[in-house]
């Protein structure tokens, strides 16, 4: 038999048609599938927001002078701060804060204009509601850099003097310093591994609930068609919801796309085979799609957390960290961020690729091994 | 018990063929991991063209024993031939030329009855002309046709009976497996059922049906009870009723479901 012959007769297309027609009809994986990747950007994209500004602010004057009121433009000026209004005196600003109405107040002393022009350390205060470290952190840094700013101008005016250090912050590949910029890439990472692990595994799990796996086996086919039939209709679901997430996610939130797609597209291959392999993994551990999912949730869990997906991984305690590494996502992580955000090439991410490849046929060998055309 | 009124006996003699066994069944064991003995040193021969009944009470082997055969559980010790070749050695091979139908029907409930058969056929390696001709036949015969674009999910328990079996013989086996293919659907389907079985049996196909109806039982031409995966009686109806001392096989049976029993309590 000629190869062409062998390929068109080949038992892998019986099993991809017959796939790619149950997942027309199935409403509910068709909603899914499509409908998640807008979901999960704008879940993600909108509500993930890591950097914490526009704090409502009240401000106790007690100077009202030229000096305290270029203060407080200074402050509001960051964008970290929003002006609620002004307080009369202490009370009234504790009360701001604890109802909620203000998560942080200016305060400046009376003598604080005096002072300044005697050449003395002009004092002054910003309160911050900081239960929440995360969202007071960004806050407490950016007043901090605005007094300092606020003093170097007046010691420039004051002694008509160029200040001693300029010191420029050039925040690169994220000028505006905007979540989504750093969030949308790892948007597609996450969608992937829930459509090749979540999904995938139930696909495989219902199969073998309803009997049709059983009669399968005892075809002629072959656990290469048998498997590839059931497995490359989601990986092509795959790249469509990527393409779904980066088109999106130009329209919308305006990432930056300064990488080549081409390489993008032949990176992500490697990383789908690892993750369709945990997927292949857990149809073999689960009995039945109730179990599937849960441990597909519980598969997600350290993905969404420790991958740096959310959280930066550096900042995390040092076993944590090793997990992460343990975890595909966080190689392909850098991938996308690298060639999306820093337009960086195979030169600089051969180590990630090189480890996402390598977990991809090792996950893939032993899931491969694990499913046996036998129904044991 | 009486045959229910069925219009068809059992086939005359093996067709014409090669003069070899369909199965060959030697010492065959299977120990599952928790430890249970579902089949032990089990020796059975079916002969070519033979509707052969496999009874036995529930957790005696049968459903084991067909599965081993058909390649989905592998052996635990011995030996078992299907058409000739060994289950251990050429699954693939033996694959090709069986036919499996469990009670659970196989088929897949969101495609419609032209497309499972399609998917079946195409899977056995029909392609072509020669697939279109096959369906157009089978959807025919088992008169499907005015159905053809219904999904499986959606018919009644006998069509999906009809339907599981063309899906089962779209290749023409020369070996068919049905366990307990007929729990769960009403007497007139039943009987159109075992028409068509016969039909297969005429045309050579040699058929192993494990059943739960005794008026079934007294279908087969030659019947093995199994117990505790153990077998405990061979041979022809008659040769059943002669060797238990009863008068019909439903007696047998449960003389032997009441044994199993007792043997295990």
């Amino acid at each position: 038999m000629s190869l062409i012959t062998r390929l068109r007769e080949s038992r892998f297309w019986p099993m991809l048609w017959k796939e790619f027609i149950q997942m027309r009809r199935d409403r509910l994986t068709l909603g899914l599938l499509t409908g998640l990747p807008a979901i999960q950007l704008i879940l993600f994209g909108y509500a993930i927001q890591t950097d914490v500004r526009h704090l409502k602010t009240v401000v106790l004057d007690e100077s009202r002078t030229a000096e305290s009121r270029a203060l407080v433009s200074v402050m509001i000026n960051t964008g970290n701060f929003d002006l609620v209004g002004a307080v009369a005196d202490r009370t009234a600003l504790r009360n701001a804060i604890e109802s909620g109405a203000a998560s942080a107040a200016l305060v400046i002393p009376p003598d604080y204009e005096r002072n300044i022009k005697r050449g003395r350390t002009a004092e002054a205060q910003i309160i911050v509601d900081a239960a929440d470290p995360q969202s007071s952190g960004s806050a407490i840094s950016g007043a901090q850099l605005a007094a300092l700013a606020r003093g170097a101008t007046i010691i420039a005016e004051h002694y008509r003097a160029p200040p001693p250090i300029d010191m420029r912050v050039r925040p690169w590949y994220n000028p505006e310093q905007r979540s989504a910029v750093f969030i949308v890439p790892g948007v597609i990472g996450i969608l992937l591994t829930i459509t090749m692990t979540l999904i995938t595994s139930t696909a495989i799990v219902r199969e073998r609930e309803r009997g049709t796996l059983e009669q399968l086996i005892v075809t002629p086919i072959g656990k290469p068609s048998l498997m590839l039939g059931k497995l490359v209709p989601f990986m092509l679901v795959g790249f469509v919801q990527m393409t779904v997430v980066l088109v999106l996610g130009k329209l919308i939130f305006r990432i930056p796309t300064i990488g080549s797609f081409a390489l993008l597209y032949v990176l992500t291959v490697p990383f789908i085979v690892a993750s369709l392999g945990v997927g292949l993994l857990i149809s073999t551990i689960a009995r039945n799609q109730v179990q599937a999912m849960q441990v597909s949730f519980f598969f997600m869990l350290p993905n969404i957390l420790l991958s740096g997906y959310i959280f930066p991984r550096v900042a995390m305690p040092v076993p944590a960290q090793w997990i992460g590494l343990l975890l595909p996502l966080t190689y392909y992580l850098t991938i996308l961020r690298g060639i999306l955000l820093k337009g960086i090439g195979i030169e600089q991410l051969w180590r990630p690729t090189l480890a996402l490849t390598a977990f991809a046929a090792l996950i893939f060998a032993i899931s491969v091994r694990r499913f046996s055309k036998t129904i044991e | 018990m009486t045959a229910g009124g069925a219009p068809a006996g059992p086939p005359a003699g093996p067709p014409a063929g090669p003069p070899a066994d369909a199965v060959v069944i030697e010492g065959l064991r299977k120990v599952f991991h928790s430890g249970l003995v579902a089949v032990d040193h089990l020796d059975l021969t079916i002969h070519r063209g033979e509707v052969f009944g496999l009874l036995g009470p529930n957790g005696s082997g049968k459903t084991t024993t067909i599965r081993m055969l058909c390649g989905l559980l592998t052996p635990t010790a011995g030996h078992a031939s299907v058409v000739g070749h060994d289950v251990a050695r050429e699954p693939e091979f033996i694959r090709t030329k069986i036919g499996y139908m469990s009670q659970r029907y196989g088929l897949y409930d969101d495609l419609t009855v032209y497309e499972n058969l399609r998917f079946y056929a195409t899977v056995y390696g029909l392609h072509g002309r020669a697939r279109v001709e096959r369906l157009d036949k089978h959807m025919e015969a088992i008169g499907l046709t005015s159905r053809r674009d219904q999904l499986a999910g959606t018919l009644s328990g006998g069509w999906k009976q009809r339907l599981a079996l063309a899906c089962a013989t779209a290749h023409e086996p020369e070996m068919l497996f049905l366990d307990e293919p007929t729990a769960g659907v009403d007497p007139a389907a039943r009987r159109a059922f075992w028409t068509s079985i016969y039909q297969l049996a005429q045309g050579g196909t040699t058929i192993l049906v494990t059943t739960h109806y005794m008026d079934e039982a007294e279908r087969c031409q030659r019947l093995a009870f199994l117990s505790r995966g153990h077998l405990i009686g061979l041979g022809t109806v008659k040769e059943i009723l002669e060797h238990f001392h009863q008068p019909t096989i439903e007696d047998v049976f449960i003389e032997l479901q009441e044994r199993d029993e007792g043997a295990a309590a």
